[in-house]
């Protein structure tokens, strides 16, 4: 891709989520106010994250991939469960994710 | 209000602003990872300032999406904030258009948690505006450290950085997944093992990127209301 590209998409997504920030200040609460909108506001988030996760931790191209990123996951998933801080949980997954790709050369 | 309360409001803005600062070198490696350059990374910091978005958007990049499927996964993520700005709107109470689309820049995430969590109106503006300020400047500081410290590693620290990424989506996923980040913990495990399950099915099948937007789509409709309202 492009730098030009790459420039214009960031550019447009950045004036995109503005505006939709800019929308709630702006629009009467009642039209956001709607149990459905609410729904798929509280539930986008976790479907749109995990797909990401899964995604960025288990493709490459048109493949699935199983790598040292997915023993890095596994890794992460242990921190966060005995509540480590963000960047324990960043560290550690690199870590992993080198100490794969060293001893799998 | 006290002079104890704004101290202690500050003093959790501060921290707050510190701690996010770090994702903000998560942000700035994963930029760099994607083939951003620092500039559009520290663009994206700058003019986008709503973290998942902007992981969202270089996701989809790195993992050779085209900017379209790229841009709609960070404005779908970005749909959030337009209900914190409902939210905040009459909080914040700005006089003017200019002051409306100032403030409109600061709502995310954790200004508006730090603002509804105040116990009074004036406490909830002080904390937005401290933590909006606060996080700003580290999210911005942070990302171009990221993505000058990412540029230029061998292959090992490469290996590192594609772990990096997914663990980082994994950290701001899981707090929705638990009793204590969600009120329907159950109901948001099912959505995202279902969004999950959907993006890696048809990754074969489709562009890089298109799946994920078509797995939040998928899950979105298989919520539709009836089928939602079971309890977790």
């Amino acid at each position: 891709m492009s730098g030009d590209t790459l420039w214009v998409a960031v550019v447009v997504a950045s004036v995109g989520c503005y505006l939709l920030k800019l929308a709630g200040m702006s629009v009467p609460a009642t039209w956001v106010e709607q149990p459905w909108v609410a729904r798929v506001v509280d539930f986008v988030p976790a479907a749109l994250l995990a797909a990401l996760v899964a995604v960025q931790g288990l493709t490459s191209d048109d493949r699935v991939v199983v790598d040292g990123r997915l023993a890095g996951l596994a890794v992460a998933a242990l921190a966060l469960a005995l509540r480590a801080p963000f960047i324990v949980v960043i560290v550690l997954a690199g870590a992993t994710g080198a100490g794969v790709h060293v001893l799998t050369g | 209000m006290s002079a104890a309360d704004r101290t202690r409001t500050l003093r959790d803005a501060v921290g707050l602003g510190v701690a996010v600062g770090l994702y903000g070198i998560a942000f700035g490696a994963a930029a760099d990872a994607a083939g951003l350059d620092a500039w559009q990374a520290l663009t994206l910091s700058a003019l986008m300032f709503t973290g998942a978005s902007q992981f969202a958007l270089v996701g989809v990049l790195g993992a050779g999406g085209s900017a379209p499927a790229a841009v709609g996964s960070a404005l779908l993520l970005g749909t959030r904030n337009t209900v914190y700005g409902v939210r905040m709107a009459p909080l914040l109470a700005p006089r003017s258009a200019l002051g409306r689309a100032a403030a409109a820049h600061w709502v995310i995430d954790e200004t508006t948690a730090m603002a509804v969590a105040a116990p009074d109106r004036e406490l909830g503006r002080l904390a937005f505006w401290a933590t909006g300020a606060t996080i700003y400047l580290g999210w911005n500081v942070m990302t171009l450290v990221g993505a000058l410290g990412a540029s230029g590693l061998g292959g090992t620290a490469e290996a590192a950085l594609d772990s990096v990424v997914p663990a980082a989506f994994l950290a701001l996923l899981w707090p929705r997944l638990t009793a204590r980040g969600s009120a329907e913990p159950g109901v948001q495990r099912r959505v995202a093992l279902g969004g999950a399950v959907v993006a890696l099915a048809l990754t074969p099948f489709v562009p890089a990127g298109v799946q994920v937007i078509v797995a939040v789509v998928a899950v979105a409709l298989a919520g539709r209301p009836g089928t939602a309202e079971r309890p977790a």
